[in-house]
């Protein structure tokens, strides 16, 4: 089972705004190790993010995002209590789960 | 030794095993193939073919689209990169960096009640424009933004 990923949400105005950090190699299956082996492709395809059951995005990721990635997005219609609950799933299957309340 | 015997023998155990495995809950169905990610849209090599894999015609240049993200990048490994689109009903953004091995690197659907913005860090093998590619009202706009890399990031 991967790390879990650190969440942040807060409101912001009449927005929340939602950070994320995953824990993964996101391995493009381009690199080579020190013994000239290609290194499988190894990355999170989908994420998605929910709020009140409702989904407030959902993404499509190649080998090309940067490793231990980073995502940052806004959404209306959070209070402050609320949960926000994002998942990813990588090319093997892996998946991941966590939740933040928004602040 | 009847050798085709074998291989028959062989070819069909291993089937078997496979089917056994998926049964059993050992391997998932998405372990075989993700239904939900476009393979097709991220084995292109550039903007318009992308546009052509999402099941659109053609991208228009439009100055509605924003790309945030440093001149240049230090370290092609990491590099920020957000999308802010001011075009109305604005439903996913997507980013492509020209020269990678495959042009895609994210896509982004925008649910309504989202803001038309995402920020996140992408690997760039070399010095490159970078596309922000919109599907707003059903149609596909894009913007580009050259980002200088100084130390690659898809090396190895």
């Amino acid at each position: 089972m991967a790390d879990p990923m650190k969440i942040r949400a807060s409101v912001t105005g009449d927005k929340v705004v939602v950070k994320v950090l995953m824990a993964h190699e996101m391995e493009t299956g381009l690199r080579k190790d020190s013994a000239g082996k290609t290194i499988p492709a190894w990355f999170i395809q989908n994420v998605s993010a929910t709020h009140n059951g409702k989904t407030v995005l959902s993404a499509q990721w190649g080998p090309s995002v940067s490793k231990n990635p980073f995502l940052e997005f806004r959404f209306s219609g959070g209070k402050a209590g609320e949960k926000v609950i994002v998942t990813w799933t990588d090319n093997r299957g892996d998946k991941r789960t966590d939740e933040a309340t928004i602040a | 030794m009847n050798h085709s015997r074998r291989n028959l023998m062989q070819a069909s155990g291993g089937a078997t095993v496979m089917a056994l495995a998926v049964s059993a809950g050992l391997l998932k169905s998405a372990d075989v193939f993700a239904d939900d990610w476009n393979k097709a849209a991220f084995d292109t090599k550039g903007l318009q073919e992308t546009v052509k894999a999402f099941g659109g015609s053609a991208a228009v240049e439009s100055k509605d689209i924003a790309i945030t993200s440093p001149d240049i990048a230090e370290n092609g490994a990491v590099v920020p990169v957000s999308v802010t689109s001011k075009l109305g009903k604005t439903e996913s953004i997507a980013i492509l960096v020209e020269k990678n091995p495959n042009a895609l690197s994210a896509s982004f659907d925008i649910p309504g009640g989202t803001e038309p913005f995402v920020s996140t860090r992408v690997k760039m093998g070399q010095t490159s424009n970078v596309h922000a590619l919109v599907k707003a009202d059903g149609k596909y706009y894009f913007a580009t933004k050259e980002i200088k890399v100084t130390l690659g990031g898809c090396g190895g």
